[in-house]
């Protein structure tokens, strides 16, 4: 007996993503998932981006009083976590003991344990993997992809996947431009026959160039979806 | 390695319907996977052969339907396969194009007993 089924293979995840949505919609949050290759620079830009946009004017930030938690994903330790707590984030450490990229599942499980109230912006930072993080949605807003110059030019075709279903693209280690073979124009131009709406940032996490116009982006982002879900 | 848990939803879909027809053996899972589904055949039909032997799959053969990536233009309507993920119209050049197919990843049909 033949059956008709026609039943998409990633529903379970998709499902419990609609459910993290709701919930992330519920608390006003703005979400983003990062994603990358290991050692792209996703925990560095973290770093960089939590004091830039959550310090009040009052001590000399420009933007001023973002409240951010971040969702650490990786496949052992607390490493990652530990950086970011410096920062004064609220934060919790997802270990997926050699799972290679975060579902949905796993960020149901772990806002059990990591209230969201009081939030603006979440940040989940995905194990870096370019390949299968692409195909399970967490219930983020927006997905962002970094990629290193130190990586090659060469990447965005080679990972068509991830950088189709991203928002963002951001590539990091611009400072080490001298010292490689890289093409920026190369990244940009692939990048953008492969997604033509992919909004595009150059930074260096180490010297801090390129992290407002950024950081800019990320608030203007909050913005508009937050006043988008409070109209839902 | 997301292949192992794809394969485990797969099982997961196949022996939910079997039993629903009330079904006791699978015979053939009809899958369709397109070019953009980030996925690798090989390793799913690896991960299959493994993640069968205890189910009523067990002498399950997979069918792999391969679906190639193709858009159609929002700008002229025009429909084309996607080659080298350039997402660019080859009619009139517009870069505004819609997914038509190629990121398929699902059980399209079960043969059982």
């Amino acid at each position: 007996m033949k059956i008709k089924v026609v039943s998409n293979i990633l529903k379970a995840n998709d499902s419990i993503a609609e459910e993290n949505r709701g919930l992330f919609k519920e608390n006003g949050l703005f979400v983003i998932n990062l994603i990358s290759s290991p050692g792209a620079g996703k925990t560095s830009l973290l770093e960089k981006t939590i004091p830039l946009l959550s310090s009040p004017p009052s001590k000399g930030g420009k933007w001023g009083g973002i409240s951010i938690g971040v969702i650490e994903g990786d496949i052992a330790t607390t490493r990652d976590a530990e950086r970011i707590e410096k920062t004064g984030a609220r934060v919790i450490q997802i270990n997926t003991n050699g799972a290679c990229h975060l579902d949905s599942n796993m960020i149901r499980t772990s806002l059990r344990d990591f209230p969201l109230n009081g939030l603006d912006i979440l940040f989940i930072e995905n194990v870096g993997n370019l390949v299968c993080p692409a195909n399970f949605n967490l219930g983020e807003d927006v997905k962002a992809v970094i990629l290193s110059i130190t990586e090659g030019d060469d990447k965005p075709k080679k990972y068509p996947g991830i950088f189709r279903e991203a928002r963002v693209l951001i590539i990091n280690k611009a400072d080490l431009l001298p010292y490689t073979d890289c093409s920026i124009d190369k990244i940009k131009k692939e990048s953008l026959e492969i997604n033509p709406d992919l909004n595009i940032f150059e930074v260096s996490c180490r010297s801090g160039e390129g992290l407002d116009r950024w950081c800019n982006w990320v608030k203007a982002q909050k913005k508009t979806y937050s006043a988008t879900n409070l109209h839902e | 390695m997301h292949e192992l848990s794809i394969v485990q939803n797969i099982l997961d879909i196949a022996e939910s319907e079997a039993r629903k027809n009330n079904a006791t053996k699978i015979i053939k899972i009809g899958l369709k996977i397109g070019e953009m589904s980030g996925v690798v055949i090989d390793s799913i039909n690896f991960c299959f052969e493994t993640l069968k032997t205890n189910t009523i799959a067990r002498d399950a053969e997979l069918l792999i339907d391969h679906v190639p990536l193709t858009g159609k233009c929002k700008n002229c309507g025009s429909n084309f396969q996607i080659k080298n993920y350039i997402f660019r119209c080859d009619t009139c050049n517009d870069n505004n194009i819609e997914i038509i197919s190629g990121k398929e990843l699902f059980v399209d049909e079960l043969e059982v007993e």
